[in-house]
């Protein structure tokens, strides 16, 4: 009988190496596999490479593994928030390597990884500083940018319903990378925060099927209210002008 | 003549009403959020949300905030009835393939070409892209909205970005606290300029050569 639910969240983690490239879902707070990153912090992994939309919120999830001085590196989009401190204090001392990469760009990259792709071209950042170095081309009349998976040794996801297969369902806006990451990691962890019966997931609707899920670990459901990011109001641009 | 700049809302008002019936609309963060708070009751028009939201609906009613349906600011958000959830990789199909009809965009600068800075200030500052690039190059139509001239009173439409760009010929029209600024393989063309702004005024203010468009009347 094939039984992916892992007895305990240090179980699901038990075998995260130091070095480890480990892809965290989430977009702002919603979707972030919160438990499994605090846990994470616990198991003691070092000198990660973490790829993330942003950079961490206030103290938990990602900001405490900043805090904690486990991250070498951080790949993401979109670390200028107003409570990622912990983050731009690591910025900022020269203890964490940034690659910033266009968010649909970053996603596509791991669909790639997860889809076997060996590369592709997109137009965005074309002619931009971020695709400084890399090859372009002109393609249907467009400039285009040359970019490369990203691959995962670790996924972290946040679903809302799993099963014994490893199929998931989500929960609104926190789908977000789940799919994708859950795609193009060697070993995908999933959070959940129900574990059903093989059959109650309507099979028209399992946004991420089991082949993509190695472990799915239940958590506890917190209060689903919406936190506010600590530190003042939400994120925004420089001068609140920027879009992003 | 004396004139008086729009307002951040009247700004937003003015593109709420551009928007026809039926596009698919991204509204960048910041400045353009404001868009969707004006968009005419009568027209059935998508907001679609970067992190996988279309049909994205207004702010909830205090006590009603869902952690998990936050719009690209973060903040809380509905779906309205009909609307749909999908993933990162989805989404960004979506602007990336031109899906898009719209994306109104703040900036802190655009060139006489329609090439967009609004991503980075340079210097010191922690870079931070988002999906300000992929909206940029995805969506069929990109609007700026922004004050025309920065605090500083330097013009923000330029004949070449000094800030790092985001997209290079991207935008096709500018709506600032002055005027309306088509990007035109002609130029510049400049209407509906703010009651007693003249054009010759206009184009003292702004930094590159206007010239005026058709006939199009005042708002």
């Amino acid at each position: 009988m094939v039984d992916k639910i892992s007895p305990s969240i240090e179980a699901a983690l038990a075998d995260v190496r130091d070095g480890a490239t480990i892809l965290v879902g989430g977009f702002g707070g919603a979707g972030v596999p919160e438990e499994l990153v605090d846990a994470l912090i616990e198991q003691g992994a070092k000198d990660l490479t973490v790829v993330n939309n942003n950079a961490g919120n206030g103290e938990v999830g990602i900001a405490a593994l900043f805090k904690a001085g486990r991250i070498r590196k951080l790949v993401c989009s979109y670390p200028r928030q107003v409570d990622s401190h912990h983050f731009q204090e690591a910025y900022r001392a020269g203890k964490v390597e940034l690659e910033i990469v266009p968010q649909g760009t970053l996603s596509e990259r791991m669909r790639a990884a997860g889809a076997g792709i060996g590369a592709f071209f997109t137009p965005t950042g074309f002619g931009t500083d971020l695709a400084k170095g890399k090859e372009a081309r002109v393609i249907d009349g467009k400039g285009q940018v040359l970019e490369y998976p990203l691959h995962g040794d670790v996924a972290l996801v946040k679903a809302e319903r799993g099963d014994r297969w490893g199929n998931l369902v989500y929960h609104k806006s926190a789908r977000n990378y789940g799919p994708t990451m859950a795609s193009a990691a060697k070993i995908t962890i999933a959070q959940v925060y129900e574990i059903v019966e093989l059959g109650q997931l309507d099979p028209e609707s399992i946004v991420t099927p089991g082949i993509f899920v190695t472990r799915v670990v239940k958590v506890p459901r917190k209060g689903g209210a919406y936190r506010a990011p600590a530190g003042g109001s939400v994120t925004r641009g420089i001068s609140g002008r920027a879009a992003a | 003549m004396s004139y008086s700049k729009l307002t951040r809302d009247e700004i937003a008002r003015r593109i709420a009403q551009d928007i026809p019936e039926g596009s698919y609309v991204n509204l960048g963060i910041g400045m353009p959020t404001l868009v969707g708070n004006h968009l005419p009751k009568d027209r059935e028009i998508f907001l679609h949300s970067e992190n996988g939201i279309l049909g994205m609906g207004p702010a909830p009613a205090p006590g009603e905030e869902d952690a998990d349906l936050i719009n690209a600011g973060k903040e809380p958000v509905t779906l309205l009835t009909g609307g749909a959830y999908f993933h990162h990789t989805d989404s960004f199909a979506m602007m990336r393939g031109g899906h898009l009809d719209i994306a109104v965009l703040g900036a802190f600068q655009v060139s006489v070409s329609g090439d967009l800075a609004n991503w980075h200030s340079g210097g010191a500052a922690i870079p931070a892209v988002g999906g300000a690039m992929d909206l940029a190059v995805g969506a069929k139509s990109v609007w700026v909205m922004m004050e025309h001239r920065a605090k500083s009173g330097e013009s923000k439409i330029v004949d070449r970005c000094t800030y790092p760009l985001t997209g290079i010929g991207v935008v096709k029209r500018i709506y600032t606290d002055l005027a309306v600024i088509d990007v035109t393989p002609r130029g510049l063309a400049a209407s509906r300029m703010v009651p007693g702004l003249s054009f010759d005024e206009l184009q003292r203010l702004t930094g590159v050569p206007l010239h005026a468009a058709g006939a199009k009347a005042a708002a």
